[in-house]
């Protein structure tokens, strides 16, 4: 589709990114005048973004529009050209991130209240919201990289924010490493466009891919997936996700589970144009999808922190995006669908979990949970609501968006379509077995509270944005799939939509799904509704029990294959480069020097000798050269 | 305004300054300091007015002045900027009024007076600019040797605790480096000699030789290893942990951010040009040797426990990447290499400042000594952070523009040194964050905590011996504080320029690149690559 000029209110859609980066910057660099109302400013710049970001969407139409900023990088053949793209793709993440960024803005004024470094907190939220909205708005790769690492530094010091506790300190600084090793591949796939098309800009490497060996386009493909799995808390990049919870509550809805971590969903629908040449590659990010769905919802069913559960949830919903999109063509508009409708009731039940840990004394165990639907009845309604369209109750959010994904594998028509569909079913299932097992342990049942904790209802400021996004929840699948479906909104990047030929009819889809849904229910309240919860783990437990509680061992492998080697590596060249490499010079010189010992005290006469010893040895080299020469 | 002498004039103030800053009287401390500050700015205006001046289309070389000196050898005292000479003067211009601020309160020890601490700063910024403004390849080895004076004393009279052992170590090296360097040079007027029937110095003459390819090498090798040396380049680097340890922090700062990149800047304007032949056959070998130093380097960062060792390390890891983008020969990465000199000299010159700034409140190098500093002084983490960041090359820094084209600008010709060159951003991210986890983050420890009332104040070894001393956990009862102050007004006019800087040009580098790339593609075509840069490899279909 051709581009076309930015005009009207979209010339001005660097506002959009501007807004909240001026925010960031005047609470930063106001120190402490900006105390008083710091947060208003911070949650006020994202709202603007939103109202423009809605103005400019309802301007676009179908349009595909380009907005020239200035020059970034221009030498030899390397033009970087800082510019916007503004398309049905990049709009739908906007609305995402300035919408449901603004709601958490105003939920974040009354969860941090008491917290002396509260406008900070917006400062880095605000900053947060800049990079993101670069990340997708961006029209090259170089832009794109930009925002990638941006959201990254973001999310490092948000993690961190309670940085006294060196939990905190830890996951900042492995979420933050283990997103570099993918932003390598994101980096190299750069560098390989570049070698081979002379050029990092969307139009320019989408328009010639086609020209590429197939083995170089796998290869890129290959490069950027290892970029969206360090990004999304992919398989083998998952682990630093659920350790990311240690941020604030806030921070985790809306960057670790709304936003940021479908980036990488977002840069695989980007670059749709690459994936189509490459068979190869998206087979990898089917696979990658279905084991990382997987591995997310067995390790959820074991955790006992309510925020853990949340974010291997978000690690397996992620994966079900990876799998839509994996699939191509019929798989774009569902993942993308699934992304929107997951960042509602996502960031819903995260902000419920906070206001749970709020009343509850920061506690996040859910053994010490139970019983609080009577006291917390808003945040019960909301979180309820959250949890039927996470699991997929019929007629909510994730039964519209999680069913057209499994539709969509079977469609494949052949026995891997049958076997990611099967694993999707299945991981359905573990789905529901995991979100009830939380809201049985947090919601029913009888109290099992630390002694000296008054549970409550949270402040309006933030009950107000956990309703609205409650309504989301309800309502998105609906509005995105039937009402006002985003396959029709998006046809202008992705094309007309292809007639699918059903291979399993969508009813028989929908039955099979939801009855797997209601076994894990089930299964739910057999295991945990019916019993005591007892509020210490049980320690002896079968090994798939002890495996879950682990997430498969992915912290093990990481720390034996990687950690530990390379510890040991930095100390054994620590004491090569002292003993070995600046011994064997300092022996050198002593040698020459006569004794070791003057190597200190050769200071009197040291110039005169420097002297002496530099006029020899050139005239031995002069001679030597004068020798070359004339011989 | 074209025919005043800048150069002339930037060489001659700080050198003027040295003297009457030498030859005030005992007990003036304090107006020597403000005279240092005054001529330092007087010569940022200089270099900024020479910037003004300089037309970036025009001829290579700009503001040049050229005085016969030594007629038997046909010596001239010619001096001339390109470029990347001229973003270097802005460099020093720039660092050393940040350096002088940030060094206001030093104090000298023994009997040495902070008197001849600023005579030597404004003697050695006089040398700086004159090795980077000399045209004439006999002035520059000049300027090249007598550079090692003014730092010599800074290191030996007012450096840490080992100071005499850093310094004659800094020495011999340079002693070694040089003197190959002179047998070069030396050789190279021989080599003209012959050529030309009369011997030169005069750079523009030499780059016109043919030189027989077996006496390149030679030649090649003799300005390679003073320069490796300089830069430094493992294996030849040892030297700089311990002079970049024991130097005040001020001296570190010009140390690491100018004195170091004589050596990368002497690839690019005398190994490639004047010996183009060598440069091409031996780059196989210096990637090595650049790629080798990105990761070693880098993993003995991580293992430091000497916090001003540990971004000396950072630094030869940055040296490598430079040299990658020199020894790649195309237009793209020479360009981001010459960035990537001017963009480390304020990032790791930041990095430098600010260690120092930890240290000077608790006395003690060593990175176990520390922790929880960001709690009680959130500026001091911050800029700490500020600076680790552009360490790291995070976007938004000025090092990103600088290392990304270095990679990409690599990558078209050296495939393999680049994708291994890029593993070493993850290391980076790892000894950035580890030495800032380590001192800013969790709980108060350290030399800085607050002596508890009641239990036995912890024991806080000034020097710090050893790092294991300073885990102490505070008593349960009372949270531990520290007794740290945030920054001063005067350590906040330090950073802030600083700070400024590394977003600006993250953000707007292309004024700098254009200013650099018509050297750059000088040089390109001197060593026999095409000056318009990188082709691509698949044929591209009209896009626009």
């Amino acid at each position: 589709m051709e581009t076309v000029p930015a005009d009207g209110l979209i010339a001005a859609s660097w506002l959009l990114i501007a807004l909240p980066l001026a925010g960031a910057a005047v609470l930063l660099l106001g120190g402490r005048r900006t105390d008083r109302w710091g947060h208003l400013l911070g949650t006020g710049t994202v709202v603007a973004a939103f109202v423009l970001g809605l103005l400019c969407t309802l301007q676009l139409g179908g349009r595909r529009v380009d907005v020239d900023l200035f020059t970034f990088v221009s030498t030899g053949s390397l033009d970087v050209q800082a510019g916007l793209l503004f398309d049905p793709l990049s709009a739908v993440f906007v609305l995402l991130i300035t919408g449901v960024g603004a709601l958490i803005h105003v939920y974040s004024i009354g969860y941090m209240a008491h917290d002396p470094r509260r406008r900070r907190f917006f400062a880095y939220l605000n900053l947060f919201v800049a990079a993101m909205l670069l990340l997708v708005l961006g029209d090259n790769f170089v832009a794109l990289y930009v925002g990638w690492e941006g959201v990254g530094l973001a999310s490092y010091l948000l993690i961190a924010f309670w940085h006294e506790r060196p939990s905190a300190a830890t996951a900042a600084k492995k979420a933050f490493i283990m997103n570099r090793v993918g932003d390598v591949g994101l980096a190299l796939a750069i560098f390989l466009m570049f070698a081979q098309l002379g050029t990092v800009s969307y139009d320019g490497v989408f328009g010639a891919v086609g020209t590429l060996a197939g083995g170089t386009v796998t290869a890129i493909g290959l490069l950027l997936l290892l970029g969206a799995c360090g990004k999304s808390g992919q398989f083998p990049l998952q682990a630093w996700l659920p350790d990311a919870m240690e941020g604030p509550t806030p921070v985790s809805a809306l960057i670790h589970a709304a936003t940021m971590v479908t980036a990488g969903v977002y840069l695989i629908a980007r670059c749709a144009p690459i994936y189509d040449e490459t068979p190869t590659a998206r087979a990898v990010v089917l696979a990658v999808g279905a084991i990382t769905l997987m591995i997310g919802a067995i390790a959820g069913c074991a955790q006992d922190d309510i925020k853990k559960v949340l974010a291997y949830s978000t690690v397996s919903q992620i994966g079900y995006m990876f799998l839509a999109v994996g699939l191509g063509p019929v798989g774009y508009v569902a993942g993308l669908a699934h992304l929107l409708t997951h960042g509602f009731f996502k960031a819903g039940l995260f902000l419920g979990a906070g206001s749970v840990m709020h009343a509850m004394g920061d506690s996040v165990d859910m053994r010490r949970f139970g019983g609080l639907a009577s006291r917390m009845k808003v945040t019960f309604v909301t979180f309820g609501l959250g949890y039927l369209a996470l699991i997929g109750f019929p007629f909510l959010s994730g039964f519209y968006t999680k069913d057209a994904i499994i539709e969509a594998a079977f469609d494949r028509g052949d026995g891997w379509g049958y076997l990611l569909g099967g694993v999707a079913i299945l991981a359905a299932g573990l789905t529901a077995f995991y979100m009830t097992r939380l809201m049985l342990m947090t919601f029913f049942g009888r109290p099992r509270w630390e002694p000296g904790v008054h549970p409550h209802e949270s402040p309006t400021v933030m009950t107000a944005p956990m309703v609205l996004l409650a309504v989301g929840s309800v309502l998105a699948g609906f509005l995105l799939v039937v009402a006002f479906p985003l396959e029709s909104w998006l046809t202008p990047v992705f094309g007309e939509p292809e007639e699918a030929e059903h291979v399993v009819a969508p009813l028989v889809v929908s039955v099979l799904v939801t009855v797997v849904m209601a076994l894990g229910v089930l299964t739910a309240w057999l295991f945990v509704g019916r019993r005591e919860v007892p509020v210490t783990a049980p320690v002896r437990v079968s090994p798939v029990t002890r495996a879950a509680r682990r997430a498969l061992y992915a912290d093990a492998v990481n720390e034996s294959l990687f950690m530990r080697p390379g510890q040991w590596l930095t100390r054994a060249l620590v004491f090569v480069d002292n003993r070995g490499v600046d011994g064997a010079v300092n022996g050198l010189a002593a040698t020459l020097g006569g004794s070791s010992s003057r190597l200190g005290r050769t200071q009197t006469g040291f110039v005169r000798s420097y002297a002496l010893s530099m006029l020899g040895g050139a005239v031995v080299v002069a001679g030597a050269l004068l020798a070359v020469t004339a011989g | 305004m074209t025919t005043f002498p800048w150069l002339l004039t930037m060489i001659a103030v700080p050198a003027v300054g040295a003297a009457a800053v030498a030859a005030l009287p005992r007990g003036r401390e304090s107006l020597a300091r403000q005279l240092a500050l005054g001529v330092s700015l007087l010569v940022l205006l200089l270099a900024v007015l020479a910037t003004i001046a300089f037309d970036a289309g025009g001829e290579r070389f700009q503001l040049t002045t050229s005085v016969s000196w030594i007629p038997d050898f046909g010596v001239d005292f010619a001096l001339g900027v390109d470029g990347i000479a001229l973003v270097m003067l802005l460099l020093i211009g720039v660092l050393v009024p940040v350096v002088v601020v940030a060094s206001w309160r030093e104090e000298a020890t023994g009997r040495r007076s902070m008197r001849a601490f600023w005579a030597w700063l404004l003697l050695l910024e006089s040398m700086m600019v004159g090795v980077f403004a000399a045209t004439d390849v006999f002035l520059f080895y000049v300027f090249f040797e007598a550079m090692l004076v003014p730092m010599y004393f800074l290191i030996g009279s007012f450096g840490g605790p080992r100071r005499q052992y850093a310094a004659v170590k800094f020495f011999l090296y340079s002693l070694v480096g040089g003197l190959v360097m002179l047998a070069a040079v030396i050789g190279l007027y021989v080599v003209s000699a012959n050529e030309l029937g009369e011997g030169t110095f005069a750079f523009d003459a030499l780059r016109q030789i043919e030189i027989d390819p077996g006496v390149q090498k030679l030649l090649f090798l003799g300005f390679f290893v003073a320069f490796a040396i300089k830069a430094p380049l493992v294996p030849f680097h040892t030297w700089l942990p311990d002079s970049g340890a024991e130097a005040p922090i001020g001296g570190a700062v010009l140390l690491v951010g100018v004195l170091d990149k004589v050596g990368t800047f002497g690839f690019i304007r005398y190994c490639l040009p004047l010996f183009p032949d060598a440069s091409r056959d031996l780059a196989p070998y210096v990637l090595v040797l650049a790629v080798a130093g990105v990761l070693y380097a880098a993993l003995l960062a991580m293992g430091q426990s000497d916090m001003k060792r540990l971004v000396s390390y950072t630094s030869i890891a940055h040296f490598g990447f430079i040299a990658l983008g020199i020894f790649a020969f195309t237009t793209e990465a020479t360009t981001g290499a010459v960035l990537y000199m001017v963009n480390h000299g304020i990032a790791t010159g930041l990095l430098f400042l600010v260690v120092g700034m930890l240290i000077a409140r608790g006395g003690s190098r060593l990175v176990g000594d520390y922790g929880g500093v960001a709690a009680q002084a959130p500026l001091l983490a911050g800029v700490f952070l500020i600076a680790g960041l552009a360490s790291l090359a995070l976007p938004g820094t000025n090092s990103f523009v600088s290392e990304f084209l270095v990679l990409i600008g690599s990558f078209p010709t050296r495939p393999v040194a680049t994708v291994l060159a890029t593993v070493g951003i993850v290391l980076a991210a790892l000894y950035v964050l580890l030495v800032y986890q380590r001192t800013m983050h969790g709980p108060a420890r350290g030399v800085l905590l607050e002596p508890a009332p009641e239990t036995t104040a912890p024991a806080t070894g000034g020097g710090g011996a050893t790092a294991a001393t300073a885990t102490l956990e505070a008593p349960a009862a009372a949270p531990a504080r520290l007794r740290v102050r945030d920054l001063s007004r005067r350590e906040l006019a330090v950073a802030a320029p600083m700070v400024a800087l590394i977003i600006a040009l993250g953000v707007y580098p292309q004024p700098l690149i254009a200013l650099i790339e018509p050297a750059v593609a000088a040089t390109m075509s001197d060593v026999g690559a095409d000056p318009a840069g990188v082709s691509p490899e698949a044929p591209v279909e009209g896009t626009d």
